[in-house]
């Protein structure tokens, strides 16, 4: 259940009050939010006028919990209470943490189901519950700013996330009781940015290489409305990759042979990182480390630091051609290249990019701000701010979905760069004789095998009549709405047996665990359950209250006959009398009549938006042409 | 919604293989202003499930007209044909076809040259599928039996053309 900040009854009613929405950009490296006020959008600064947020969080012994650039500070001298990075840990197993590389300096622990947890002082934290941290501390921000408790956020994450990765995301909002509206690609967020400040049409290619992540999309953009035409990427590449490769290239220089201590790993990492951002503005820097027994004095040039990263931007350049060829186009028909995150300030990326796409990209707008303002522009849309340009985002499934047939193998059911919101059939059979059960198995992934593909959920299909294999017909429907939402049903089509699952993945959080921590998290320590459901119910009723309000104004005359009329503004009172009343139940039972009461009105409104939508064209009108 | 709307009807063309693909896609784009979710984030849930549902189905029939094989499946279906699943096919043709295979397994023999070869590979079957749609678009109004074959040809040379996709993936090593 979304928890809402509701306002006073009387007030949402108001069309013409503004809400107040934001866009986060959750990075590896830095995180940033950003609000669209009188005037344009903005990212906020804090209060010494900083806008990047380190995304460093530091426990302490006394249990306070520090965010930021003071965390950043205490990260070369207590490595293990000071996490960096976070979302490479993202909705990850703990077995895929060592693919990750082994330079991670935490003491990590591994929880019921699977998830890394970091042992730290005060305790121990999931990555889930840090990043939360993060995105509490920019909310907190904005809310001052902004002069009150935000209404929705959009949090952008790396197209490439799998559906793992966007659950624990989600789950990171909740706990710093955020209302999601959507989560929105990174790469997408920045088109949205040009599209809009700047005027860029037709097709678009977005190139964003971040702290830990590379996206690839290709849009087209046409009036406003923003077309994802192919994604992919690699979300475990990105300036840290860079970053270790330097620190490789110094221990191996150094002749240091022995095992790094957390504390020596740490300091590479950030000299590393220093040097990079040296080597992006000048032909060599000098490469001073001297922690513990590790000691190395010397100077790395452009061209040595270059080849060090070229195997990590060919990579890149691989899933570029991929994108391309997934989205039907020739590279001439690509009219801009637009640069997004930190990483694409190292001049080697650049000259990559330029080559592979024949064109100079741009990088008109900061590259690191840049994902923030187009997710904030997304939520401002959203949260129901009207605006005077026309805006919609045509979103993507970023990776294959399907189901587990016979030998292991991987059933694609989807494709990746399918349109959402989507829905798909297909028929399968059964393999022996007799059997009356079914296991519906739902990965996610372009490998053939089942074991290559991220597991998303399981469910069986019971009470299937025994016939001989290959017989019974079990119609399997995959549904993803506009969030990207997956549910899956399975039918047996002689009985119409039916299961069903809304599929929320492993490696997340359970919804138990995701209870506890709410119950022991901050803001919601002293809240009473009762009043957390009347709250809830409150929210649910101003809403429809609000679109049926709203309807009536527009549409009311035309589509409805008077009695129609009479009958739904009396439901509308009859709700609003109810309001205030401290009974859950009665307000969503007055809710559900008023929706009911509204069905029909609703139905005939999207009929007459359909046919206005194409008024004025004609099959005549094509047959002339 | 009037689900027996044709996809056609939808974006009020005229139903023939032949698709202007621009006209369809401002059409598409018109249609989604109008019946997105994300148009409906503070209307009713009955309103949030039928543009759910306008916008599954504008996408699904988006989707089928603007491509040429899907396109084709679809207008002998609306012509009460429904493709069988092992169709025998002409054996002139199928020969065709093993020299083609054949050829996409010497280029993945080739190791690095091989990724030059299969643009060129590929130009080639594309032109063999823009061929077969000729012969479609001229046998749906006079012989749902020759088109009903045609579509047999290019679920084959579509396969094909997926494969040497798959090829290249393997030659970039993803």
């Amino acid at each position: 259940m979304a928890l809402l900040q509701i306002t006073e009854p009387g007030q949402a009613i108001d069309p013409h009050q503004r809400k107040r929405a934001a866009g986060i950009d959750l990075g590896t490296t830095n995180s940033l939010i950003a609000s669209r006020r009188e005037g344009g959008v903005a990212t906020l600064p804090d209060e010494s006028g900083v806008h990047l947020l380190p995304s460093v969080v530091r426990y302490l012994a006394d249990k306070s919990v520090v965010v930021g650039t003071d965390a950043l500070a205490a990260a070369k001298t207590d490595p293990t209470n000071t996490i960096l990075s976070v979302k490479r840990l993202m909705g990850r197993g703990t077995e895929d943490i060592s693919r990750l590389g082994t330079s991670l300096p935490y003491n990590f622990q591994t929880s019921d189901s699977g998830m890394p947890l970091l042992e730290v002082v005060s305790g121990v934290v999931s990555p889930v519950e840090t990043s939360a941290s993060i995105l509490h501390a920019l909310a907190q921000r904005a809310t001052e700013t902004l002069g009150g408790e935000l209404d929705g956020v959009v949090i952008t994450v790396p197209a490439y996330f799998d559906e793992a990765q966007r659950q624990a995301t989600k789950d990171a909002a909740k706990l710093a009781n955020l209302n999601v509206l959507r989560l929105l690609s990174e790469p997408t967020a920045a088109a949205v940015a040009y599209g809009l400040d700047t005027g860029v049409e037709g097709v678009v290619a977005v190139y964003d290489l971040g702290g830990g992540t590379f996206d690839i999309s290709l849009l087209r953009l046409n009036k406003g409305v923003f077309e994802v035409m192919a994604t992919g990427g690699d979300s475990a590449l990105g300036g840290d990759d860079f970053d270790r490769a330097l620190a490789e290239w110094i221990v191996a220089a150094s002749g240091h042979d022995r095992d790094l201590s957390q504390t020596q790993q740490r300091t590479l990492m950030i000299e590393s990182r220093r040097i990079k951002e040296a080597l992006s503005t000048q032909q060599q820097a000098p490469v001073v480390i001297e922690s513990e027994d590790l000691s190395f004095k010397g100077v790395i040039t452009a061209a040595e630091f270059n080849e060090l990263a070229a195997p990590l931007i060919q990579k890149s350049i691989k899933a570029c051609r991929r994108a391309v060829r997934d989205a039907g186009v020739k590279l001439p028909d690509i009219h801009s290249v637009v640069l997004v995150g930190g990483s694409t300030r190292v001049p080697s990326v650049v000259a990559a990019v330029a080559e592979f796409f024949g064109t100079q990209p741009m990088s008109d707008i900061d590259p690191d701000r840049v994902v923030a303002i187009g997710a904030a522009l997304q939520a401002d849309a959203l949260v129901g701010n009207k605006s005077d340009e026309e805006m919609l985002l045509l979103d993507v499934l970023p990776l294959s979905l399907g189901l587990e047939t016979m030998g292991g193998l991987a059933e694609k059911v989807i494709d990746r760069n399918t349109t959402i919101p989507v829905s798909r059939a297909q028929e399968f059979t059964t393999y022996k004789d007799g059997q009356t059960a079914m296991l519906i198995h739902v990965v996610q992934g372009e490998r053939e095998l089942v074991d290559d593909c991220r597991s998303l959920a399981r469910f069986e299909l019971r009470g299937i009549p025994p016939m001989v294999a290959g017989a019974a017909k079990i119609g399997v429907v995959f549904q993803v709405d506009a969030d990207g939402l997956l549910s899956v049903s399975a039918t047996e089509m002689s009985t119409g047996v039916q299961a069903h699952v809304e599929v929320k993945p492993s490696y997340g959080l359970s919804e138990i665990e995701v209870t506890n921590m709410l119950k022991a998290s901050f803001s919601h320590a002293k809240e009473d359950v009762t009043a957390r459901m009347i709250s809830e119910a409150r929210v649910d009723a101003v809403r429809v209250l609000d679109a049926v309000t709203n309807a009536l104004r527009i549409d009311g005359e035309a589509l409805l006959s008077a009695a129609e009329i009479t009958t739904l503004e009396n439901e509308l009172k009859q709700l609003e009398h109810v309001l205030d009343e401290k009974d859950a139940a009665l307000i969503t039972a007055q809710t559900a009549t008023l929706a009911k009461a509204s069905d029909d009105f609703a139905a005939r409104r999207m009929d007459a938006s359909v046919r206005s939508a194409l008024a004025g064209h004609s099959i005549d009108e094509i047959e002339k042409e | 919604m009037d689900f027996k709307q044709n996809y056609f009807e939808i974006f009020q063309m005229l139903a023939s293989y032949q698709v202007d693909t621009d006209l369809l896609a401002d059409r598409y784009r018109e249609l989604q202003l109008s019946v997105h979710p994300d148009k409906f984030a503070d209307a009713s849930d009955q309103e949030k499930r039928l543009s759910v549902q306008w916008a599954t189905q504008v996408n699904a029939a988006y989707i089928t007209l603007k491509e040429p094989l899907k396109r084709a499946i679809y207008m002998l279906e609306m012509s009460n044909t429904n493709i069988e699943h092992n169709p025998t096919l002409d054996p002139m043709f199928l020969m065709e076809q093993i020299e083609l295979r054949e050829a996409l397994e010497d280029i993945e023999a080739s190791g690095d040259a091989g990724l030059t070869q299969l643009d060129q590979y590929r130009a080639d079957v594309n032109k063999v599928f823009e061929n077969l749609q000729r012969d479609f678009d001229a046998q749906i109004n006079d012989s749902i039996i020759e088109a009903e074959q045609t579509v047999y040809k290019m679920q084959f040379v579509h396969k094909l053309l997926a494969e040497a996709n798959q090829l290249e993936e393997r030659l970039l090593d993803y």
